[in-house]
C-alpha cells in the first residue's frame, strides 16, 4: 500500500527511490555517532532513563488511531495457568507517550457499556491488532458513552 | 554497620512485572565510590571507612583535600562520607566500592535532602487547613490561635508555625532493589527517594530495629 501511494503522490515518488539507497549510508553514520557519543561523554540522566525505558518498550506495536476498532489479546493467569481472552472495541482515547501509553477501548457487552484501559507496553496486553480504521474528528471519542444503538458506529475509513 | 554507596538521583520511571504490573522506580547512578580512609581505634579512636564519590576538575579540590585524597590515590572527588564498621579488614585504601556490593532484591535505606521549599506558610509546611476564601472572610491562610490568653502568656515552644520547609536529610526505609546495572552503574528501586534529580544520595543496606547486626 505504501507503494502504491509512492507511485501516485509526484512529491515522495523521488524521495522513495533515493531513500532505500542512501538510508543504510545514513542510518549507520547516525548509529556510529550515537555509539560515539556515551564512550566520549558520560551519560546524562535523561539518556539513561530513556535507555531504561526503551528495553521495555514493545519493538513492533500496530499503529494504533482514535476511533479504530481493536482485538486486544489480554493475558490472563487462573492459577497457574496462562491464557489469552481477546477483547474487542472501539479505542475512544490514547493518553500519554512512550512506555506509558495508554488506550481506552469500548465495547458493548450484554447491553451493557464496558470501557477497559490497557497499558500498550505491558506485558498483559499480549497482542493488539487493528481490525477496522474509524474515520472520526475527535481525539477523545467520549461522546460516544451518550450514545445508543445504531449512532455508536464510527464511519470507516480506508487511507490508513 | 555495613558498607554503603554513594550515587545521584536521575529521576522516576515506570517498571513491568513479569505479571504485568506497573511498578514506579526511582533510577540512581550510583558508584563507584572510592576508598578514601579507612578509621581504625589505634588511628582514630572507632572503626569506619571513608568513601568519596562524584569526580571534579583537579582546581576545585582546595589543597588540604588534595592531600588526603593524594593518599589514597583517588581522582579528586566532591564527596566524602563515612561508614561505621565493625572492622575494617577486607578493604583496603583506594579500593572502588560499585553497586557489585547489592543485589536485586535486597532492601536498602536511602538517605537524600528533600527538595527545598523556602519559607512556607502554614497549609504547606503542617497541613493546617485554611480558612474561608469568601463571604467576607478575611482569614484565607491565618494560623489561627497560637495558645491560651493571659496564663500562661506566651506562645509554648514548638508550636508549629511557618518557616523553612524542606532541605532537610531524611532516610526512605526499606526500599527494594528491583534491577541492577552493574556496567552503567544504574540502581533501580521501587518507590520514591528524596530531592529532585541530581539531589546526592546515600543508599545502605536495609537497617531495621530489632535486626541482629551483621559483622
Amino acid at each position: 500500500m505504501a507503494a502504491e501511494l509512492n507511485d501516485t503522490d509526484p512529491t515522495a515518488g523521488p524521495e522513495a527511490t533515493a531513500g532505500p539507497e542512501g538510508a543504510p549510508g545514513g542510518g549507520t553514520a547516525v548509529a556510529e555517532a550515537v555509539a560515539e557519543k556515551p564512550a566520549a561523554k558520560k551519560l546524562c540522566a535523561y539518556d539513561l532513563i530513556k535507555a531504561f525505558e526503551a528495553e521495555q518498550l514493545k519493538p513492533e506495536l500496530p499503529e494504533i488511531y482514535v476511533g479504530d476498532t481493536v482485538r486486544v489479546g489480554v493475558r490472563i493467569s487462573e492459577g497457574n495457568k496462562e491464557r489469552v481472552q481477546p477483547y474487542e472495541g472501539v479505542v475512544i482515547a490514547k493518553r500519554h507517550g512512550g512506555l506509558n501509553e495508554t488506550i481506552t477501548v469500548r465495547r458493548i457487552f450484554q447491553g451493557i457499556g464496558v470501557e477497559r484501559v490497557f497499558m500498550l507496553h505491558s506485558p498483559q496486553v499480549a497482542t493488539i491488532q487493528v481490525e477496522r480504521r474509524g474515520k472520526v474528528r475527535r481525539a477523545k471519542l467520549f461522546y460516544l458513552r451518550d450514545r445508543v444503538g445504531k449512532a455508536t458506529r464510527v464511519k470507516q475509513r480506508f487511507d490508513r | 554497620m555495613s558498607i554503603g554507596i554513594l550515587g545521584k538521583k536521575l529521576g522516576m520511571s515506570q517498571f513491568f512485572t513479569a505479571e504485568g504490573k506497573s511498578i514506579p522506580v526511582t533510577l540512581i547512578e550510583a558508584g563507584p565510590c572510592r576508598i578514601t580512609q579507612l578509621k581504625t581505634p589505634a588511628s582514630d579512636g572507632y572503626t569506619a571507612v571513608q568513601v568519596g564519590f562524584g569526580e571534579i576538575r583537579e582546581k576545585l579540590v582546595n589543597r588540604p583535600a588534595a592531600g588526603h585524597l593524594a593518599k589514597s590515590g583517588a581522582d579528586p572527588l566532591r564527596h566524602l562520607t563515612e561508614y561505621r564498621l565493625n572492622s575494617v579488614e577486607g578493604l583496603e585504601l583506594g579500593e572502588a566500592i560499585t553497586l557489585e556490593r547489592f543485589e536485586a532484591g535486597q532492601k536498602v535505606d536511602v538517605s537524600g535532602d528533600t527538595m527545598g521549599r523556602g519559607f512556607t506558610g502554614y497549609q504547606k509546611r503542617h497541613g493546617f487547613s485554611r480558612g474561608p476564601m469568601s463571604h467576607g472572610s478575611k482569614n484565607h491562610r491565618q494560623p489561627g490561635s497560637t495558645g491560651a490568653g493571659t496564663t500562661p502568656g506566651r506562645v509554648y515552644p514548638g508550636k508549629r508555625m511557618a518557616g523553612r520547609y524542606g532541605g532537610k536529610q531524611t532516610t526512605t526505609r526499606g526500599l527494594t532493589i528491583l534491577k541492577i546495572d552493574s556496567e552503567r552503574n544504574l540502581l533501580v528501586v521501587k518507590g520514591s527517594v528524596p530531592g529532585k534529580p541530581g539531589a546526592l544520595l546515600n543508599i545502605r543496606p536495609a537497617k531495621r530495629v530489632g535486626d541482629k547486626e551483621a559483622t
